[in-house]
């Protein structure tokens, strides 16, 4: 079956590169491995390992897309990786212990979640220097800036709350209360909604921006799978403001939400232990990382079917796509 | 619902409405610079209150690792550090009185000191006996109490109390989870071997009950009584001492830690060792690191300088219980806090992958079990497999009907 749905997209995806003129690379972090793996979307080959710092694991694409910052966990740094050459070029101070991270609209501060000391760190890129620190709740996990760059948005895994920093004062001014171990904060594309998932209350809460109050909470139910081991983590919506996309860790599956409705749609079987997302540029590809069956599924978007598995290291974490 | 007590109707949320006025002192804060839509209601002080009993010095096997002069306390300490870090954003502050009694103190001089502590939030970590001369007083039932030191099942089957919840796993969740591995790896003949002391005793009939339950059999038995210092006499006496016939797992019940670790690599046929020694399952184990365990044990590690141990973690999760209950109910009012961490509601995120909850029929708080060596984790109990129909969890220890608090 995947070879007979793979040679279309192939060959479609083959058309898209010729008629954009390029092949875009999908970078994908091995936590255990301390590599990237970067695979050719065209081919859906791994085409390069690329050694990297100790426990890599959030990875986000610079503004101008030529650059790929790296949260080297055990390092205790975000490293720079110029994608031409393929080498780091140069490591940002990060704080102690960065997991996630998030990049201001304009391109010039990246927002640091420091897991171990209760901390956001934002780094100024220009200067390379750590242009300030906020205090947060225990285990900083999540961060996300809004599409405006008004909101830097930190969530606590232990404190349980979506932490507001105001990104022109450079202080926390609001924190809303969610569910058990927030792990991912993501703005919808209008700015209007903040969605957070909740590792272990099994939850995605969606967010009113203006407010900072909690207008929905999406649950999940999937036949035959405790409702304990549905663990939700990423979370990716499409730029029309359809679809939600929000892998399920353990549950081993993709939930497809109605991002109008919250209503989950339907679970798209992946890997074992599914935590991060990225789309492609054009929003046809969603890929995800199986952290325990060590591979990357790639899912259709417009047919919401899971199409390929491509294995890449050990406990793939992060997945960015090079022109998203 | 059988047996146990529904949240709502029992005495203690009743009776701390009264006492909660003069035990929960409150301060507003004037001037806080931060704009929280969660805080609208005053700061409030949360007071916990922790009562330990000061033990004889251990004389555990070996003197490798003592008995941490904190154990218990220091979890307590952390959680309330924990809580304090959440609180400062919804203006919650929470402090821990620290009661120190010493062995055998009478139920009316524990609830003295509790009393003038002023807390109806208390954190125990004492034998079962102290909590039977506690609970005995009558005013007792005006506190909310969480057992984090006395694993005895009967606390938690036939004397449980509406007011007692146990973040500890008693005996019967530990033999559960041991024997649920056991089954996976098919070591179904067990020799047991059980030391002098009553508690020894009590975790040899909690194998027992958890041989029973998984299709474990008892082939062979023995007690040991060669004394507690058996150094020196081992490698002679363990060989000829574990003769009598063959088993796949041999299983020791020393909870004092005073011959179990003698007999791994000096029995006579070579078997495994499992129960207090050898293999072991609790609820919590330093070894623990997946699910955010190592942000946990780092944390702990810089407090404490120690690993984290079971008593720890049980101490950490009953006052990160009342700090959870007092994040969601945005009160300080510890019956609230009472009611909500006892209702359907409550969850604890406990760095172990599933939520973790206190069962309404005897107040012991599911959660998995680590299986593990000293030094590395080898399993997590409930196995796949063991089903049950409202949560996997609650295939460890006392399920509903085989509870009954008469006792109470």
């Amino acid at each position: 079956m995947t070879t007979r749905l793979l040679r279309p997209l192939a060959l479609s995806a083959l058309l898209a590169a010729s008629q954009l003129g390029l092949a875009a690379n999908v970078y994908v972090s091995n936590e255990k491995d301390n590599t990237l793996s970067v695979i050719d979307s065209n081919t859906l080959q791994v085409v390069k390992t690329i050694a990297v710092g100790k426990r890599p694991r959030g990875i986000t694409l610079s503004k101008d897309g030529k650059s790929l910052y790296i949260c080297a966990s055990d390092d205790n740094t975000v490293q720079v990786l110029d994608l031409a050459s393929g080498k780091i070029t140069h490591n940002l101070p990060s704080g102690e212990d960065p997991e996630q991270f998030a990049l201001t609209p304009d391109g010039k501060t990246l927002y640091i979640a420091n897991e171990n000391n209760n901390v956001v760190t934002m780094i100024d890129l220009a200067s390379r220097r750590v242009a300030g620190q906020v205090d947060v709740g225990v285990e900083p996990e999540g961060m996300a800036v809004s599409p405006d760059g008004r909101w830097a948005v930190n969530t606590s895994e232990t404190t349980n709350m979506a932490h507001w920093i105001d990104t022109r004062s450079r202080q926390l001014v609001d924190s809303t209360l969610v569910d058990q171990r927030p792990r991912y904060a993501r703005f919808s594309a209008d700015g209007k909604q903040l969605w957070v998932s909740s590792e272990v209350g099994g939850t995605v809460s969606v967010i009113d921006v203006a407010s900072r109050k909690r207008i929905h909470t999406i649950r999940f139910a999937i036949t035959g799978i405790p409702k304990d081991r549905i663990q939700p983590v990423g979370i990716r919506l499409t730029r029309d403001g359809r679809y939600a996309f929000v892998p399920l860790g353990p549950a081993n599956h993709v939930a497809v939400i109605d991002a109008k409705t919250f209503q989950p749609l339907k679970y798209l079987l992946v890997g074992r232990r599914v935590w991060h997302a990225e789309f492609s540029a054009d929003e046809k590809q969603l890929w995800v990382t199986n952290g325990i069956s060590n591979d990357v599924s790639l899912i259709d978007v417009s047919e919401q079917k899971v199409i390929k598995s491509i294995p890449v290291g050990r406990y793939p974490w992060g997945v960015v796509v090079s022109g998203s | 619902m059988p047996l146990g007590h529904a949240a709502g109707n029992h005495p203690v949320i009743a009776a701390t409405m009264t006492a909660n006025r003069n035990v929960i002192a409150r301060t507003v804060i004037a001037g806080t610079a931060l704009l929280l839509s969660l805080a609208a209601q005053a700061a409030s002080t949360i007071r916990i209150s922790y009562l330990e009993e000061t033990l004889p010095p251990s004389t555990a096997l070996a003197n490798i690792e003592p008995r941490p002069a904190d154990l218990g306390r220091a979890g307590a300490e952390l959680a309330i550090a924990d809580n304090n870090t959440t609180g400062r954003f919804v203006q919650q502050h929470f402090e821990l009185n620290r009661i120190q009694l010493p062995q055998g103190a009478s139920g009316a001089d524990m609830l003295a000191r509790l009393a003038r502590a002023g807390s109806s939030l208390v954190v125990l970590n004492v034998s079962a006996a102290a909590i039977d001369r506690l609970l005995q007083q009558a005013a007792a039932n005006r506190y909310l109490f969480f057992n984090a030191g006395a694993p005895d099942d009967r606390l938690r089957q036939r004397q449980c109390r509406p007011n007692l919840l146990h973040p500890l796993p008693g005996r019967a969740m530990q033999a559960d989870a041991l024997a649920q591995y056991l089954a996976t790896r098919r070591w179904n003949k067990w020799f047991l071997v059980t030391g002098p002391k009553p508690e020894d005793r009590l975790y040899a009939a909690a194998i027992r009950r958890a041989a029973k339950r998984f299709g474990g059999r008892i082939v062979l038995e023995k007690t040991w009584n060669y004394g507690p210092d058996a150094r020196r006499t081992a490698q002679a006496e363990v060989p000829v001492f574990t003769q009598g016939g063959d088993y796949d797992v041999l299983i020791v019940a020393d909870e004092a830690g005073d011959f179990g670790d003698y007999l791994s690599y000096r029995s006579w046929l070579p078997r495994p060792v499992a129960g207090t020694q050898g293999l072991t399952a609790e609820g919590w184990h330093p070894a623990a690191e997946q699910w955010g365990a190592v942000q946990l044990q780092n944390r702990f590690r810089a407090q404490s300088k120690r690993p984290m141990q079971a008593v720890d973690y049980a101490a950490w999760a009953a006052v990160r219980s009342v700090g959870e209950a007092a994040t969601r109910t945005g009160s300080g009012d510890a019956s609230k806090l009472a009611a909500y961490i006892r209702g359907p509601e409550f969850q604890l995120a406990g760095f172990k992958g599933r939520t973790l909850s206190y069962r309404p029929w005897n107040g012991e708080l599911r959660q998995p079990m680590l299986v593990a060596q000293p030094r590395s984790l080898v399993s997590l109990s409930p196995q796949d497999g063991f089903l049950h129909p409202r949560t996997d969890l609650d295939t460890l220890g006392f399920d509903a009907p085989e509870v009954s608090c008469k006792g109470a």
